[in-house]
């Protein structure tokens, strides 16, 4: 959000006594004031109590978390959390590069199917697509009977509950957000460039390797951290698809909290999860507070 | 962001080398060839989940048969007869437009205030309100669950409205935020000097100028409120469920095609409705 402030056009109207264009801090903080009461009700006194039931029962008391370092079944669901993020965001970028290349260089219809495509999953509702991902894949389900009506294997094969199958769903649900900022930064390249590359003799491929690729990096930056954040504290896809033997860090809380009710080991969990989140983001912003990060994505 | 599809402007190995079609002619319609098949097969991978339930939703057999061997439109019918999915689908609806409404006037109020006003910690209070975005679901979820539950405010309409409002705010504030940073204020500016009050101006002069991306926003809170799962998974129980809690416990329990008939219908509201805002953005 670019600060109003410094446009010129507005300095002309600032006198002495304060801009008749602009608010005053009374009325300003009366506008944001349901806002913030909100904010403060819904989000921080939550966040904040689950944060102090980490740490407080009701002496400080750090047992759940070396619970987390100390039991290697917790540190092995760690693991498989950042395996699989980084899997999906390895596969997301195979995948979603050519198909931001596509959106951004073919010709009029072609792009229009592509960005269709995208959209198509972008807009459908996750749990709609994670509930399509166990038809596809489960025992009798469309893979297998397909397959099997095509003679290509003769007993069904396990494509579900396991780590393969968390990752081709989660990587189907966090895919457009990969193509949206790779397609963000095909399109601001300017076309003189590839066209220099090219009349001063370099191939297709030359061009595409050293002008192309180099400059739709902050967008691939961008995309791969926002599929590695997102995918990191996924909940709805891995629940449904990884069965009760893929654990990962959002279903291990999802469980703790639920079915076997420790709550400050729970919160302890989610703690650690948001923190690390946290840190990626504010990561993120520090690299691209030049850039326009993810307001490219909106 | 604006998706206009352009022409072939930019180095891309898809379109093969002219050096290379000169001098070997089928090697290049070959690779020409091979990238595009990889690509078809990335969009169909996009796609499969979305266009996979519409047949399964109409097919008779009453376990997943594809492809469906009789259509019938059996399992709509059940999914309209059904008290609970009729129960939760209302549910969600006045918990979706309830939301709708209170995270477009929150949001909107605040966007104008965090543009135009002269606030101390505005910085701050940007990034507290975009948190939402930031923080894992599962995780607001569980705290949520932690406050709502000694007070009675799961299944409960109001602890649905806040959790949702909280969550859809972001959305409204970055969707106004645009267009007030579009909005050329002179015009405001020239009300007031001609004599209007700072609320007839507002009403008359900036609202009627961003209110088609109010409207945006208003639909974007609503869509995210109805398709939310995560959260309304934790603060849901026996006496109030929304409908997509429901279809996650019929997921884990009878994996009916009344589910596919739900989903294709969910899955059809959202990109219709998403679809209609773009024709109606791309037109500004």
């Amino acid at each position: 959000m670019a600060d109003v402030t410094n446009r010129p056009n507005e300095q002309n109207f600032r006198r002495p006594g304060g801009s008749v264009s602009r608010y005053s801090p009374a009325l300003s903080l009366a506008l944001v004031a349901p806002l913030m009461l909100l904010m403060s009700v819904g989000f921080l006194y939550p966040i904040g109590s689950l944060i102090k039931l980490s740490l407080f029962t009701p002496a400080l008391d750090l047992t759940s978390y070396r619970k987390i370092i100390e039991q290697p079944i917790y540190l092995s669901v760690m693991a498989r959390t950042f395996r699989i993020a980084l899997f999906v965001t390895i596969t997301s970028f195979m995948l979603g590069y050519p198909v931001a290349l596509a959106m951004a260089s073919l010709k009029r219809r072609l792009a229009a199917a592509a960005a269709a495509a995208v959209f198509i999953a972008l807009w459908s509702p996750v749990l709609v697509r994670s509930y399509a991902w166990i038809v596809l894949l489960q025992r009798n389900g469309v893979a297998n009977n397909v397959m099997t009506e095509l003679g290509l294997i003769e007993a069904p094969l396990k494509l579900i509950y396991n780590e393969g199958a968390v990752i081709i769903a989660m990587t189907h649900v966090l895919l457009p957000f990969m193509v949206l900022p790779i397609f963000a930064a095909l399109r601001s390249i300017p076309q003189e460039y590839v066209c220099a590359a090219r009349s001063l003799g370099a191939g297709a491929s030359t061009a595409f390797l050293r002008v192309t690729l180099p400059l739709s990096l902050p967008g691939v930056f961008a995309g791969c951290v926002m599929c590695f954040i997102l995918a990191l504290g996924f909940y709805i896809t891995p629940a449904l698809v990884g069965g009760p033997r893929t654990l990962i860090v959002a279903t291990l809380i999802g469980q703790q909290a639920t079915v076997l009710l420790d709550w400050p080991f729970a919160a302890a969990l989610s703690t650690v999860l948001l923190i690390t989140t946290l840190i990626m983001v504010l990561v993120f912003r520090k690299a691209f507070s030049r850039s326009k990060g993810f307001a490219s994505v909106d | 962001m604006s998706i206009e599809t352009g022409s072939p402007r930019l180095a891309t190995p898809l379109a093969g080398s002219r050096a290379t079609v000169w001098q070997r002619p089928w090697a290049a319609a070959v690779t020409v060839l091979l990238q595009g098949a990889v690509l078809a097969l990335i969009l169909f991978y996009l796609v499969l989940p979305t266009l996979v339930i519409l047949p399964i939703s109409l097919g008779s057999a009453d376990h997943i048969e594809f492809p469906p061997r009789q259509l019938t439109l059996h399992w709509y019918r059940q999914y309209l007869s059904d008290p609970d999915w009729m129960a939760a689908t209302w549910f969600s609806l006045k918990i979706a437009l309830a939301t709708s409404l209170a995270a477009t006037v929150i949001g909107t109020l605040a966007a104008i205030a965090l543009t135009r006003g002269d606030l101390p910690g505005k910085q701050a209070l940007q990034a507290l309100s975009l948190g939402p975005m930031v923080v894992p679901h599962v995780v607001f979820g569980v705290a949520l669950y932690l406050i709502f539950a000694p007070l009675r405010l799961t299944g409960n309409f109001v602890g649905f409205l806040v959790a949702h409002t909280v969550l859809a705010v972001p959305y409204v504030l970055i969707t106004v935020t645009a267009a007030l940073q579009r909005f050329d204020f002179t015009l405001e500016l020239a009300a007031l000097s001609c004599g209007a009050s700072r609320t007839r101006s507002f009403l008359f002069i900036v609202l009627p100028n961003i209110s088609p991306s109010v409207a945006v926003a208003a639909v974007f809170a609503f869509l995210s409120s109805f398709d939310e799962a995560t959260v309304a998974f934790f603060i849901s129980d026996t006496g109030g469920k929304t409908i997509s809690r429901k279809m996650f416990e019929d997921i884990d329990f009878n994996l009916t095609p009344v589910i596919a008939a739900v989903s294709t219908l969910l899955a059809a509201l959202s990109l219709l409705l998403m679809a209609a805002i773009r024709t109606t953005t791309r037109q500004h």
